[in-house]
């Protein structure tokens, strides 16, 4: 967008609400969806925050909650795993902060299509609600793991194959409509609403990773629909789309001629680039962070944009990297594991370039700085165990252990999860005009940061012993799990116990700093973007006065020499 | 400043546990030290990347904490350094990537001389069958899969016939000699993992796969499912012996051949009438009926090759050991839904073999009838 042309939403009408109703339960204000889906999918990471804890309790300290049955093990790893990676990191990211950030930092009044956006919350609550149906339903919710590869997931040996599998199948499909609703409506706002000046070139690299993830989910999501689709006429119909013939248990089944490689490839042509809808919008936002609170412009920005596209173009041809031992021709491990360690070095250089951020700064060591080194240190040990498993030879021992376990977590679990609450602790001043206070964000931090760095560190190294994961129990005196094992578990329990108990405090300290927090003004940290130069804190339906503000700049105009302040806003002029 | 020595203490402390864990690889008993190799040449160039990069970053957070009045440096952009860094990136990733491949390349070409030994996975145990005298596996299809032929082996088949069918989840292998491994699944997913052997593959149910490798250590080993494969996934294990050629022989020559044990499937009618007999004399019948109702004790109808689900979890095929311990130390495996109730039955051998048999022939059907002609003197 130009400086001279006239943006669209400079004249469109807003749906202002009439009721309490309208207001803050079918809102169209990007604002209030941005706070329903963030609260939404905290209050179901809780769920899978205790379904982590009964595991562990589980894995380090077997038979001491006697109710932890094989069964009931089973579902609470399906029902985390999945939880974690589409309700909440996937709905929180896109969900909240993209429904946040992107028309505040464009300069847009509100998404295109608001009433859209409105029901695509609407929609997400349902996939949620119909998922935690699964605890309510005869046989209880599925315990297939959260990749639910048939046929296991569909046969009988796996809890919830009667009704669990089902609802989680029709709880995926309703979720990828609520994110296709989501996912158009960001795309086309970032692409049609930006404000006067506001060139892609000069977006905050948080919305660029929106942007990237959001069009990464409009291409992946529909191969996650078609094969819950398949899968659902599999169990429900009697198709045999993912069915060879079987015996199960003794009984000869209908079903023939179908493969469950076909799955997998489906399954993992969206599972990988998933992986990268949770990581790119946090690679941006990170960005965001570490340039804010060190008053320094992020260090190649113009690169850091082509990484993002590179590896949003590569996530598409790396998926059967989770598949080197699954049976495929052997013949594709050259390919994947070629494309696999490529994607490596635009990432490596967006780790390069946040660190070059820091070199010769003037570091404030703030909540939403001191997540973001912690992100760099875990997405560092994540990223690298990652060539290990993307290096296909060294995947044959290790895959289906501990070491891939502690992998992911790693990377796509705890890295982006740092960041989600750097994004929060940083953004939370400007959704509701008040700070959160300050010491019980050190001590959420560091109990965060060093315990999760304490449990996954460690795990890696039983996956080289041998050590499986999916396993309820090790078993006694067995050759791959020696006592010192069984310690190194115990201890990462504990740890995990307390992490977790530390994250009530976490949304203690959003409840109460939202009643009693110190008032922040509206630029608490002395930031560049839109956001912070609303005329009000926080911003009203509509975000801006009567007319939208003009950019003149890139957003990371931090100590420019000749300044007197040691931050430029993207809406103040150049001088001539 | 103590944010600093915090971040120094993690990067220190990671790189100190790398050297000091006692959390390592087993000692590797295959061909495949390879692996191991690739794995330490990546944890020397991820290393010393995760080094540089975290005392970079340490420290940038000492040295460049804030300081009011200060600024920091205005450089958008270093084009040159950006470069260097992406060219080095990538040399570190062709070292990783060469060798690795060039491994791969090596665990995917099965050498011609490797002797064929077939995994067979069901939910949840273990099955082997080795070629026998010809060096071919006889060809199976799922659909010929019953008790008397649990591998679905075709009978049309004569290079069947000599198969060796193990049907325990031990199994031994002759040391130094390459196997190759061919993967086959009845019902879902399962993957064959011997952690020291290093190699893992998937057993897909439809297809089969393989790996290969040689075994250089004897011992024993033990064997994990490592694909999910339901409820008792954690219990699917099993142990392979890898021994010196001689004691490998012995164990080759005690094993059955498929066509011995389509020979030994079909018991005598004299065996099946008096096991009759012995089942009415001691009072089997009161608990265990014969045309499927439970009563006391699980039915006898169908029993011989049905998986049982004990009351611990485990699954166990109903076959001549099981059923000859149920008789003589009954509490031991205990049928889920059923109390433990039975008495142990000290029977001598030959009504043992004669229950055994009169069990086996229950196999469908109303048991001892639709099989045992019409006894005509008793």
């Amino acid at each position: 967008m130009s400086e001279t042309e006239v943006p669209y939403q400079e004249t469109m009408g807003l749906h202002h609400p009439r009721s309490w109703i309208t207001r803050y339960w079918f809102s169209q204000d990007h604002k209030v969806i941005a706070v329903q889906y963030g609260v939404t999918a905290i209050a179901v990471g809780l769920v899978a925050l205790v379904l982590s804890g009964l595991m562990r309790i589980q894995i380090g300290f077997p038979g001491l909650l006697p109710f932890i049955t094989p069964d009931i093990y089973y579902q609470a790893v399906t029902m985390h795993g999945m939880i974690m990676v589409i309700f909440l990191l996937t709905a929180f990211l896109l969900g909240a902060f993209g429904n946040f950030c992107v028309p505040l930092m464009l300069g847009a009044r509100d998404m295109v299509f608001p009433f859209v956006n409105m029901l695509s919350y609407h929609v997400y609550l349902l996939s949620v609600v119909v998922l935690m149906a699964s605890y309510f339903v005869p046989g209880g919710p599925t315990g297939a793991g959260w990749t639910l590869y048939p046929p296991q997931a569909i046969l009988p040996g796996t809890p919830g194959v009667d009704w669990g599998i089902v609802t989680m199948l029709l709880s995926l499909i309703i979720f990828v409509v609520a994110f296709t609703m989501g996912g158009l409506n960001y795309l086309t706002t970032i692409l049609q609403a930006r404000t006067r000046g506001m060139t892609l070139m000069r977006m905050p690299l948080t919305v660029w990773g929106i942007m990237m993830a959001t069009i990464l989910g409009l291409f992946a999501f529909p191969a996650l629909f078609v094969s819950a689709v398949m899968m659902l006429l599999d169990k429900l119909v009697g198709t045999s789309f993912f069915m060879p013939a079987i015996v199960s248990f003794g009984q000869p089944l209908e079903h023939s001629g179908g493969s469950p490689l076909l799955f997998q490839h489906l399954f993992w042509f969206f599972g990988h680039p998933e992986v990268y809808i949770v990581a790119l919008p946090v690679f941006g936002v990170v960005s965001e962070l570490i340039s804010v609170h060190s008053r320094k412009n992020i260090f190649g920005y113009r690169m850091m944009v082509w990484a993002l596209i590179a590896i949003g173009a590569l996530s598409f041809v790396v998926w059967a990297h989770h598949m080197y031992v699954a049976g495929m021709h052997p013949y594709f491990g050259f390919f994947f594991a070629t494309t696999t360690l490529i994607i490596a070095v635009p990432t490596a250089i967006k780790v390069y370039n946040w660190v070059l951020t820091l070199w010769k700064a003037n570091i404030k060591l703030t909540i939403p700085m001191l997540f973001a080194l912690a992100f760099i240190l875990t997405f560092v040990v994540g990223g690298l165990s990652g060539l290990f498993l993307g290096n296909v030879i060294i995947d044959v021992p290790l895959s289906d252990t501990y070491f891939v376990v502690a992998h992911f977590h790693m990377v796509m679990g705890v890295a982006p999860i740092l960041v989600i609450f750097g994004g929060i602790y940083h953004w939370y001043p400007k959704l509701t005009g008040r700070l959160l206070n300050n010491t019980l964000g050190h001590l959420h931090f560091w109990v965060t940061f060093l315990g999760t760095y304490a449990i996954y560190y460690p795990m890696h190294y039983l996956g080289f012993m041998g050590v499986p994961r999916r396993y309820y129990a090790m078993g006694v005196g067995s050759d791959f799990y020696p006592e010192s094992a069984a310690t190194l578990n115990e201890f990462i329990t504990i740890a995990a116990l307390v992490v977790g108990l530390m994250q009530f405090v976490f949304v203690y300290n959003l409840i109460a700093s939202y009643f009693r927090g110190k008032p922040a003004g509206s630029n608490p940290w002395d930031a560049t973007t839109l956001e912070w130069q609303t005329p009000k804190t926080p911003p009203n339906h509509g975000n801006w006065g009567d007319t939208l503000p003009v950019v003149h700049r890139w957003a990371y105009d931090y100590s420019v020499p000749g300044e007197e302040q040691d931050f430029v806003p993207q809406n103040v002029e150049r001088k001539p | 400043m103590w944010v600093a020595a915090a971040l120094l203490v993690v990067v220190v402390g990671s790189v100190a546990f790398n050297f000091l864990t006692p959390w390592w690889f087993g000692e590797v008993a295959s061909n495949w030290g390879s692996i191991d190799d690739t794995v330490l040449l990546t944890f020397w160039v991820c290393g010393v990347v995760f080094i540089l990069v975290g005392l970079l970053l340490v420290f940038s957070v000492y040295k460049y904490r804030f300081r009011q009045g200060a600024r920091a440096q205005y450089e958008p952009e270093n084009t040159r350094l950006e470069l260097w860094l992406t060219v080095g990136t990538t040399l570190g990733v062709v070292a990783m990537l060469g060798p690795g491949l060039f491994v791969w390349d090596e665990f995917i070409r099965v050498p011609a001389d490797a002797t064929e030994m077939e995994v067979f996975g069901e939910q949840w145990r273990w099955r082997y069958r080795l070629p026998g005298t010809d060096g071919k596996l006889g060809t199976t299809d799922i659909g010929n899969i019953s008790t008397r032929n649990p591998f679905g082996l075709n009978d049309d088949d004569p290079n069947g016939l000599d198969d060796v069918l193990i049907q325990s989840a031990e199994i031994h292998i002759p040391v130094n000699v390459p196997v190759k491994a061919l993967l086959r699944s009845k019902d879902v997913l399962h993957d064959f993992f011997v952690p020291q052997f290093r190699a893992k593959m998937d057993l897909v149910p439809g297809m089969v796969t393989y790996f290969w490798f040689t075994p250089t250590k004897l011992g024993e080993f033990e064997i994990l499912c490592a694909e999910y494969c339901g409820s008792s996934h954690y219990l699917m294990r099993g142990v392979v012996h890898v021994d010196r050629p001689k004691e490998y022989e012995l164990w080759l020559q005690s094993q059955p051949t498929y066509a011995e044990m389509i020979a030994g499937s079909r018991p005598s009618s004299r065996d099946i009438t008096t096991g009759r007999n012995v089942a009415e004399t001691n009072g089997c019948l009161a608990c265990h009926s014969l045309d499927g109702s439970q009563v006391v004790g699980p039915t006898w109808q169908g029993l011989w090759g049905r998986s049982e689900r004990l009351v611990d979890g485990s699954v166990v095929t109903v076959d001549e050991a099981y059923v000859r311990e149920s008789i003589i130390n009954p509490s031991v495996k205990i049928v889920d839904g059923f109390a433990p109730v039975m008495l142990s039955y000290d029977l001598p051998e030959s009504d043992i073999q004669a229950l055994l048999a009169f069990v086996r022939s229950t196999e469908g059907g109303v048991a001892g009838t639709d099989r045992i002609p019409e006894c005509k003197d008793c």
